[in-house]
C-alpha cells in the first residue's frame, strides 16, 4: 500500500469538503473493494475519508412508500433487520449471500452501488425492485444509475446517502456463485409491483455489468410462475465469457436463475 | 497398545502453540540489521533483457543496493539443477536448460526473478522495485504442451531442440503389441491431468544471516527438507561449503512438495546477505507463491486397454506429455517417469505394459512434485480406464476390478515395482459395504423419478511410498540417497529428545514419533521432544515429502531405540546384578524377569552420565543413532467411492457420500491419520471439481489469484466416511505404510467417474466446473 490520509469524518457534508480539498481523494464506506486495490498498490488516493462511523448513514426504517437503507448500513444488518425483512425479505436473503461472515460484517450497500462491480450482488436488486438513490446532492432513478462496468451516474464526490425501495408484491433473488470468488457467476432479481408490472435483473452475466432482462420481464408479467420461462430464449451476445462460464452457459443461468428466484418468491 | 502408544489416538501436542499463535514461522523472526528484499519479476513469458536501470531506484530512501541477473552470474553463483537423471528412448540425457537465480538475459515465463532491491525497509524496497527500469523485448512465447514440440514453435532452450526434455519409455513394447494383437476388447481414452497451484497456507520465504568473522551463512527457510537444501546449494549452487551454512526450517506452514525445492529466492538471499553485509529477508506475498512456486500436475495423456474375451486384461499402452513449465525443478524429471508410469499396474495383473512420456518446456512456471506426484496422475489414469472399460464392456465397474485384482503377493509388476502386500478385495468390499453400493441402483432410480442425476463412482489406488532403497533409486538416476536417520538422546533424567532428519510442516511428527518412544521404552510423551529443520541440531536427513516420515524416519528411531535399549539392559543388568537376558522392559521399568527386581529408565540414565557404576569397558552416556536404508517402497492402496448428485440445469455436482477405506499397514494415531485423509481427499476432490492454473495463449497466468482459482472450502466438500482395512507392510518393523497422499491421489478418479455415471457421458475432463459439466450434459 502506498502511503495516504486517513480521514474520519463525522458528518456528510464534512465528507464532500474532506473530498474537495484532497487532491486524488477516495470514499471508504466498507473497504471490501478499495482496500485490497490499495494493498496490491492499484490504487493510490491521497486521501481516503471514512464514511462508515457518519451516524446518519447507518440503519434501515421504513417509509411511507416502503423502506429505506442508509448507505453505510453492512451486509449484515440488512440480513438480520426486521423492518427489511417484513416488507422485502428476498434483500435479506440477498445480503446473506454477499461473500463471507467477515466481508458482510464490513461491505455497505452504498459501497457496492458505488462500485458497480459486474458481479455484485445488490446492483440486480436495485434495478429490479426500481429503487431510488440518494445522494447527497439529488435523488437517481436506478434505471438511471448503472452506467456499465465499475461506472455509474454519481459525480466525482458525489456520495450515496440512502437507498429508498418501493413495496412490492413478490421479490426473489437466485445467485450461482462463481467457484472462486463466490460473486455472483450469474444472479438475478425478479419482482412483481404492485401494479402487476415485472422487472427482472441480472448480475454477473453481462459484458456491460447489471441488466433489465426484457424477455423474462415479459413472459413473467403475462404468467407469473417458473414455468412460464421455459419458453424463453436469452441471447449470448454481449454475455461474459471466461474459464469459469461460457457465455452460452452464463444466459443458460440466466434463466434457471431467474427460475429459482421465481420459486424463492413464492 | 499404552494410552499414548502406538495405536492410540492422542491430541496433538503441537497444538498448543499453533492454535495459540505461538508457532515460529520464517517471517515471525526479526534478526539485530535485517534489511528487506523485494524482487524484480517478469510481466513476459518470454523476453530477452534489453537493460536495466536502476539510477533512480538507487537514490531513493532506505535503498541499499538493487541487484541483477548478470551480477549473480559474474560471481559464479551455480545455476538451478534437477536432480535426477533421465535418459531418452535413444539413450541421450535429458536436456537441461540453464537455470541461474536471476535472469541476465532471457525470461521464460511470467514472474521470473530479473533483479533485487534491498532495503531497508520491505516497502522501500517495493517503492524503489517500480523505479527501477528493466528494458524488454518480447520474444514469441507458448504454453500449451502440444504447440511446444509443434514445427515452428518458439523456441525456449538452445540446449533442449524442440524443446524436447527427454523421450522416455518403460516397459515392453513388444509384449504389449503382441497382447493387443489378441485382444478381443480394446478400450481408450484421452485425458488431462489439469495443472494444480500448491497454495501452502505459508507463503514461502528467506532469511539469510552472513557472519563476515566467520565467513558462515545462517539460512532460515520455508523448507520441506533443511538438509537437502544444504546440500545443493554447497554442492551445486557454491553459496558456502556445508560446514559454513547452517540451514533452519522452524515452523512451516505446509509444503505438498512445492517446499522440498531450492528456489531462486533462498539462494539470492544468501548472496545478497554477503553481498550488502547485513541479514536479508524476503517473504513472497500470495501473488508470488501463484508466479513462482513449482506448479503439480499438467499431463496429456492417450491411453489403451486390451481385453480378452472374460474382461481379463491383456494389456496397457500409455503415451503421456508431460509440461514442464520454463526450468526443470529439482526433482521434476522423476515425477513423470519412475514415480508415474512404475505405478501404471495399478491393483491390477496387467501382463504387459508400455509407456512413453515425453517431457517438454514450456512458457509457464516449472512444475514439479505436488502431493502424490505421479502417483495421482496414473491412478486417475487407470481409474478412468477401469470405469470406461466397464462401461463399454458392459459388466460392474466393481466387478471388473475385482476380476482383475493382484491377489498373492509379492507381486513383481511388469513396471519395476514389487508390492509387497496388501488386500485389494477387503478395501473395496468395505468401501461398498459403507456406501451401501448394492443398493445404489434403487437410490438412482429414485433420483431420477425425481428429476435429479445420480451417479456413482469407484476408484482403486496403489502407491509407492518411502521411496527406496537409496541403491535401487541410485540406479534409476537419482542424485541422492533416500535413507533417513535419527538420534536418541537420553538424557540423565531419563527425558528424551529426538532428533530426526525428516520434518513436520503439518504431518505431527511431534506427537506421533514421540507414541513410537512412549510405546517401546514406556516414558509418557510430555518427557519426550522432537527436535527437527535444523542442520546444526540434526546430523543429516533426507527431509519429509512422499509420504516416507513414518515408514522411513519412523523406522531409524526404532532402530536407534532398539541401541539405545541393548545398551540401557547392559547398565540395568549391572545395576540389579542380573544377567542381560532377563532384563525386559514394562512401563518404562528395567525388570529382572520373574523377580520383583527393578530399576526406572532414570535411573538406567542418571547410571550412564555419572558413570560412577557402569559396566567394565562401557562408554558414558546414553545417546545413539541409526541411519536406515529401506529395502522396498511401501505400497499404501484402497478404495474410494463416491455418490453425486448433479444438477442438470446448472452442471453443479453435489456430494451424497463419500467413503474412502485405506490400507496403511498399521496406524501410530489414528486421528491424525484421518486428518491426513481428509486433508489428501479435499486436494483431490479440489483437483476433481475446482482447482485448474490456466494460462492463455501467450503464456500470461489466467488464474493467479483466489478470485480465479478455485481453491477448496470446507463447503465444497461432503463429511468424508474413512475406513481402514490392515495388512501390515513386511517391508519394516513398524509395518507402516505412510498416508499422507492417498486421498489426493484416489479421489479424483472417484468423483469424475461419479459425475461421468450421473449424466451418461465420459466425455469430461477435470476440473468438473458447473460450465462443463453443463455442457457434457448439454453438449
Amino acid at each position: 500500500m502506498y502511503e495516504t490520509t486517513y480521514h474520519r469524518a463525522s458528518s456528510v457534508d464534512e465528507a464532500a469538503a474532506l473530498f474537495a480539498k484532497g487532491k486524488e481523494a477516495k470514499y471508504l464506506a466498507g473497504g471490501q473493494t478499495l482496500l485490497p486495490v490499495m494493498k496490491q498498490r492499484l490504487a493510490s488516493p491521497s486521501d481516503v475519508i471514512d464514511l462508515a462511523k457518519i451516524k446518519d448513514m447507518v440503519g434501515c426504517s421504513g417509509t411511507t412508500s416502503g423502506i429505506q437503507i442508509k448507505a453505510a448500513t453492512t451486509h449484515y444488518d440488512v440480513s438480520q433487520d426486521a423492518t427489511v425483512r417484513k416488507a422485502i425479505p428476498a434483500l435479506c436473503a440477498l445480503a446473506s449471500q454477499i461473500g463471507d461472515p467477515a466481508v458482510r460484517h464490513r461491505g455497505t450497500i452504498g459501497g457496492s452501488l458505488a462500485n458497480n462491480d459486474p458481479a455484485a450482488d445488490y446492483p440486480a436488486a436495485v434495478l429490479a425492485l426500481n429503487a431510488t438513490i440518494k445522494t447527497n446532492k439529488r435523488t437517481i432513478a436506478a434505471d438511471d444509475f448503472f452506467q456499465g462496468l465499475f461506472s455509474t451516474a454519481l459525480e466525482d464526490g458525489e456520495i450515496i446517502t440512502a437507498v429508498d425501495f418501493p413495496v412490492v408484491d413478490k421479490a426473489g433473488y437466485a445467485k450461482f456463485p462463481h467457484p472462486a470468488s463466490r460473486f455472483a457467476l450469474t444472479g438475478v432479481f425478479v419482482a412483481r409491483m404492485p401494479d402487476g408490472d415485472v422487472r427482472v435483473a441480472a448480475t454477473g452475466a453481462s459484458q456491460n455489468g447489471v441488466m433489465r432482462v426484457g424477455p423474462i420481464e415479459a413472459a413473467l408479467k403475462a404468467n407469473w410462475s417458473a414455468s412460464a420461462i421455459d419458453s424463453v430464449t436469452i441471447s449470448a451476445d454481449g454475455l461474459l465469457n471466461d474459464i469459469h462460464g461460457t457465455a452460452d452457459y452464463r444466459a443458460n443461468l440466466i434463466k434457471v436463475m431467474a427460475q429459482r428466484a421465481v420459486q424463492a418468491a413464492g | 497398545m499404552g494410552v499414548e502408544g502406538i495405536g492410540a489416538s492422542v491430541v496433538r501436542k503441537e497444538d498448543r502453540r499453533f492454535i495459540t499463535g505461538k508457532g515460529r514461522y520464517v517471517d515471525d523472526i526479526k534478526l539485530v540489521g535485517m534489511t528487506h528484499a523485494h524482487f524484480i519479476r517478469s510481466p513476459h513469458a518470454h523476453a530477452k533483457i534489453k537493460g536495466i536501470d536502476s539510477s533512480e531506484a538507487m537514490k531513493m530512501p532506505g535503498v541499499i543496493a538493487v541487484l541483477t541477473g548478470q551480477q549473480i552470474v559474474d560471481d559464479k553463483i551455480g545455476n538451478l539443477i534437477c536432480g535426477w537423471a533421465i535418459t531418452s528412448k535413444d539413450g541421450s540425457p535429458m536436456k537441461m536448460g540453464a537455470w541461474p537465480a536471476m535472469a541476465p538475459e532471457t525470461v521464460r515465463f511470467v514472474g521470473q526473478a530479473v533483479a533485487v532491491v534491498i532495503a531497508e525497509t520491505k516497502n522501500q524496497a517495493r517503492d524503489a522495485a517500480e523505479a527501477v527500469v528493466v528494458n524488454y523485448e518480447e520474444l514469441p512465447a507458448v504454453a500449451d504442451v502440444k504447440a511446444a514440440i509443434a514445427p515452428g514453435a518458439p523456441q525456449l532452450h538452445p540446449e533442449a531442440p524442440g524443446n524436447i526434455i527427454y523421450d522416455w519409455q518403460l516397459g515392453d513394447e513388444a509384449a504389449v503389441k503382441a497382447a493387443f494383437a489378441k485382444a478381443a476388447n480394446v478400450v481408450s481414452l484421452d485425458l488431462t491431468n489439469n495443472r494444480l497451484v500448491p497454495n501452502a497456507m505459508e507463503p514461502r520465504a528467506a532469511i539469510a544471516d552472513y557472519d563476515a568473522a566467520e565467513e558462515h551463512f545462517t539460512l532460515y527457510t520455508t523448507s520441506q527438507n533443511p538438509h537437502v537444501a544444504r546440500l545443493v546449494l554447497s554442492a551445486f549452487y557454491n553459496v558456502a561449503p556445508e560446514h559454513k551454512l547452517r540451514v533452519i526450517a522452524p515452523d512451516v506452514g505446509g509444503g505438498f512438495g512445492s517446499k522440498i525445492y531450492i528456489y531462486p529466492e533462498e539462494m539470492v538471499a544468501l548472496w545478497a546477505s554477503k553481498k550488502v553485509g547485513r541479514p536479508v529477508k524476503w517473504t513472497g506475498d500470495r501473488t508470488e507463491s501463484f508466479l513462482t512456486d513449482a506448479h503439480g500436475r499438467d499431463h496429456i495423456t492417450h491411453a489403451e486397454m486390451a481385453f480378452d474375451k472374460d474382461n481379463k486384461i491383456l494389456g496397457l499402452r500409455v503415451k503421456t506429455h508431460a509440461n514442464f513449465g520454463a526450468y526443470m525443478s529439482l526433482f521434476s524429471s522423476a515425477v513423470p517417469t519412475y514415480l508415474y508410469a512404475t505405478l501404471l499396474s495399478g491393483q491390477y495383473v496387467i501382463p504387459a505394459i508400455y509407456a512413453e512420456v515425453m517431457a517438454v518446456y514450456t512458457n509457464t512456471t516449472p512444475v514439479d512434485a505436488y502431493r502424490g506426484a505421479g502417483r495421482p496422475e496414473a491412478s486417475y489414469l487407470l481409474e478412468r480406464m477401469m470405469e470406461t472399460a466397464a462401461r463399454q464392456l458392459n459388466v460392474d465397474p466393481a466387478e471388473l476390478r475385482k476380476k482383475n485384482f493382484i491377489t498373492t503377493f509379492p507381486y513383481q509388476t511388469p513396471v519395476i515395482m514389487t508390492y509387497d502386500a496388501g488386500d485389494f478385495n477387503a478395501s473395496i468390499d468395505a468401501a461398498m459395504k459403507a456406501i451401501d453400493y448394492a443398493g445404489f441402483p434403487a437410490r438412482k432410480a429414485k433420483a431420477k423419478s425425481e428429476g435429479k442425476l445420480r451417479g456413482i463412482g469407484v476408484s482403486c489406488y496403489i502407491e509407492a511410498c518411502g521411496i527406496a532403497p537409496s541403491k535401487a533409486v541410485g540406479s534409476l538416476g537419482a542424485g541422492v540417497g533416500l535413507w533417513e536417520s535419527a538420534e536418541i538422546r537420553v538424557n540423565p533424567v531419563g527425558t528424551i529428545e529426538v532428533l530426526t532428519g525428516t520434518h513436520s510442516h503439518g504431518q505431527s511428527h511431534e506427537t506421533t514419533f514421540c507414541q513410537l518412544i512412549a510405546e517401546r521404552l514406556g516414558v509418557p510423551i510430555s518427557q519426550v521432544s522432537i527436535v527437527h529443520g535444523d542442520t546444526d541440531k540434526v546430523q543429516f536427513g533426507m527431509g519429509t515429502y512422499g509420504s516416507r516420515s513414518i515408514a522411513v524416519g519412523g523406522t531409524a528411531i526404532v532402530k536407534a531405540m532398539e541401541k539405545i535399549e541393548s545398551k540401557a539392559k547392559k547398565i540395568a543388568a549391572h545395576a540389579l546384578e542380573a544377567s542381560e537376558n532377563d532384563i525386559v522392559i514394562e512401563n518404562g521399568e528395567f525388570k529382572v524377569t520373574g523377580t520383583d527386581k527393578s530399576i526406572a529408565l532414570p535411573m538406567v540414565a542418571l547410571a550412564a552420565y555419572t558413570a560412577h557404576n557402569l559396566p567394565d569397558g562401557m562408554e558414558p552416556g546414553l545417546k545413539e543413532t541409526a541411519f536406515y536404508d529401506p529395502t522396498n517402497f511401501t505400497f499404501p492402496a484402497g478404495a474410494y467411492i463416491c455418490e453425486v448428485e448433479v444438477d442438470a440445469a446448472t452442471g453443479k455436482t453435489s456430494f451424497v457420500n463419500f467413503v474412502a477405506a485405506d490400507d496403511f499397514g498399521r496406524l501410530i494415531n489414528p486421528m491424525v491419520v484421518e486428518g491426513q485423509v481428509h486433508g489428501g481427499l479435499a486436494q483431490g476432490i479440489g483437483q476433481a471439481l475446482l482447482e485448474h492454473a490456466v494460462y492463455n495463449e501467450n503464456g500470461q497466468p489466467v488464474t493467479a489469484s483466489f478470485m480465479d482459482y478455485t481453491m477448496p472450502r470446507a463447503d465444497d466438500l461432503p463429511s468424508f466416511q474413512v475406513q481402514h482395512t490392515t495388512t501390515l507392510c513386511p517391508s519394516n518393523p513398524l509395518g507402516v505404510k505412510g498416508c499422507g497422499e492417498a486421498g489426493a491421489i484416489g479421489a479424483s478418479a472417484a468423483v469424475i467417474n461419479a459425475i461421468t455415471d450421473a449424466i451418461g457421458n465420459n466425455k469430461l475432463e477435470m476440473p468438473a466446473t458447473p460450465d462443463r459439466v453443463w455442457h457434457a450434459i448439454h453438449g
